[in-house]
């Protein structure tokens, strides 16, 4: 019967790994899919069929389930702008799941023969617990913030870092002696309590556009948890998803500390958004302006069109419009493409959702590496609700707070056509060169209904 | 990306590290009087096993992980939510098992709800987005 079950997560195992290759592209993404339910449907019921569950208690992990898949459904129907904090709500129940099975597994262990702790399993019980809880109350932290619960501007205070690292450090001793010395178990829910204060005081300092890198870390510690709790319960199938779940969320993080060009520390601890900005540098700089009418006959006259979406386009929700704008250049000949920004959004790939929920081919989003060489023989650049990622001062200015940080170098086009709400610096106050440059246009106002009028002027035209 | 190879190491690194003064403590440690609970050191194969597992299973997925498409990274994230709540079958476990008392089988029931909350809408939404993922039209045409 054991060695049945085995089998079975060996299969569930592999079926993980081969949904995760699948996704290396969109032609295969699909499959992923269905092997990851088959994965998962074998892991769930090679473990209905453990001898030590009992018949009456059947009914009960049934109920469960059924809670589950209601809640799970209308989760899975969420709008995609709002995804980012759907992900977050999931790394937290994640987080929970393995915290009070953490709990379980270490006050069961006190009571029910082989179920005893050794050194081993505590230190994983600690760790599992540690973050667990810390994931499940820093994701809510983050889904509220994302959902504009919780002000998305960072809150930071005096002493705030050494206040963090303490907590840390004191739940880390904790599990330490715990892990010496099983019978204080009195340390053991004072674990369970920092780690949760700890997971609020960890998000508090981070500001919305750092929320990409965050939730991919959390993402990371959802898995690692599940990783801990194989080795509480020796079950390799936990350890293997876990550790699939736990290296997605650490690639997905590094991926975004690149294109931001800072480190893990930084982001945790560095409270970007704080607006100790560069003072607004007193010059009153003048910009030049277009109606979008004006503006969508400049595109109209163009070969090649780039547009540079950002986190605006979502909030805005002009993706639609965007879509046909994109529609109407095409039929004019003009080559339209899309510049995607790594951190574009509030989550990685945020924009490629959105635009390919609009309809756009997902074979005219490119990325920045791609089309940054293509940037010279560009004649129109579109900045769409994106502000720091396309700011030169990244590339000139040393004093600049996101220097270093690549961008994709709209500057480098012929003409830039920038939409924009009002003149005030964006996150973190930074001031954009960009939109004082002598090749770009400022078309005021907000990007739907701006978009709305070029497509409106455009389709017009099209018809005389 | 030889660097998150390097981070890979140091993670590996660590439980090593962790697992490893718990192994020796386990040796050198004299517990004075049996008390509630007393602690066992399990014979070290069994958790070197588990550790290699965890090994293997993290450079499969760095590796893995590496060539998924950047156009299906939020795609991506939302079908490692489903796959990390695998979790379900440490919560069923918790359970359905006949534990001194009911209140353990309640947090099992929780996480047990918890966990199929991710699974559901995880794989649901994941599909629910590549769906959308087309080419060009006049490929189809």
């Amino acid at each position: 019967m054991n060695t049945w079950i085995h089998i079975v997560y060996l299969i569930a195992t592999a079926l993980f790994i081969f949904s995760l290759k699948w996704m290396n592209s969109p032609e295969t993404a699909r499959r992923a899919v269905f092997a990851g339910v088959a994965a998962m449907l074998l892991a769930v019921i090679g473990t209905l069929i453990d001898p030590t569950i009992i018949t009456p208690h059947y009914k009960w992990i049934a109920l469960a389930v059924v809670i589950g898949t209601v809640l799970g459904v209308p989760l899975s129907m969420v709008p995609l702008t709002a995804v980012p904090q759907r992900t977050a709500l999931s790394h937290s129940f994640g987080g929970l799941a393995a915290g009070l099975v953490g709990v379980a597994e270490f006050y069961l262990s006190f009571t029910e023969p082989g179920l005893e702790l050794s050194h081993f399993r505590t230190a994983a019980l600690c760790a599992e617990v540690l973050l667990g809880f810390l994931t499940f109350t820093g994701s809510l932290m983050a889904a509220g913030k994302l959902q504009e619960i919780i002000p998305t501007r960072p809150i930071t205070y005096k002493g705030q870092n050494v206040i963090n690292l303490s907590l840390l450090g004191v739940a880390l001793l904790g599990s330490i002696v715990l892990t010496i010395d099983v019978n204080y178990t009195f340390i053991f829910p004072i674990i369970i309590v920092l780690a949760l204060v700890f997971g609020v005081l960890l998000i508090m300092p981070i500001g919305g556009a750092d929320m990409p890198t965050v939730i991919s870390i959390l993402n990371s510690y959802a898995g690692l948890s599940a990783v801990a709790m194989g080795f509480v319960m020796n079950n390799k199938l936990l350890i293997t998803a876990g550790a699939l779940d736990g290296s997605s969320g650490l690639i997905l993080s590094i991926i975004m500390c690149k294109a931001m060009n800072r480190s893990f520390a930084n982001v945790l601890f560095g409270a970007f958004g704080r607006v100790e900005a560069v003072a607004a540098e007193a010059t009153k700089k003048t910009v030049k302006s277009a109606t979008p009418e004006e503006a969508a006959q400049i595109m109209e006259q163009a070969n090649t069109v780039v547009i540079v979406p950002g986190y605006g386009m979502a909030v805005a929700q002009a993706q639609h419009r965007v879509r046909e704008l994109y529609d109407q250049l095409t039929k004019r000949g003009i080559a339209v493409k899309f510049a995607i920004h790594p951190v574009a959004g509030r989550m990685p790939g945020h924009m490629n959702v959105l635009l390919a929920e609009a309809n756009i081919p997902y074979t005219d989003l490119v990325e920045m590496e791609n089309i940054n060489p293509e940037m010279p023989q560009v004649d129109v650049v579109l900045v769409v609700g994106a502000n720091d990622v396309v700011n030169p001062a990244a590339r000139t200015n040393k004093n600049s707070p996101i220097y270093g940080m690549p961008i994709i170098e709209a500057d480098k086009a012929k003409t830039v056509l920038a939409i924009k709400r009002t003149m005030n610096p964006g996150f973190a106050g930074i001031e954009n060169e960009l939109y004082y440059a002598d090749k770009t246009l400022m078309v005021f106002g907000d990007a739907k209904a701006v978009i709305g009028n070029m497509v409106k002027y455009l389709s017009s035209e099209g018809n005389h | 990306m030889r660097r998150s190879l390097f981070y890979g190491f140091l993670m590996v690194l660590a439980v090593l590290a962790i697992s490893g003064t718990a192994g020796i403590t386990a040796q050198t440690a004299v517990e004075p009087i049996p008390k509630a609970a007393e602690q066992v050191s399990e014979p070290g194969v069994d958790y070197i096993t588990t550790l290699f597992v965890f090994m293997l299973a993290t450079f499969v997925g760095l590796d893995v992980i590496r060539r998924v498409s950047r156009l299906l990274h939020t795609p991506l994230m939302s079908l490692t939510n489903a796959i990390s709540a695998i979790a379900v079958v440490g919560s069923i476990l918790i359970a359905g098992r006949e534990h001194a008392s009911f209140r353990f089988n309640i947090l099992g029931m929780i996480a047990i709800a918890a966990s199929v909350t991710n699974i559901v809408s995880g794989f649901l939404l994941t599909d629910r987005m590549l769906k959308m993922f087309k080419k060009r039209e006049g490929s189809k045409a």
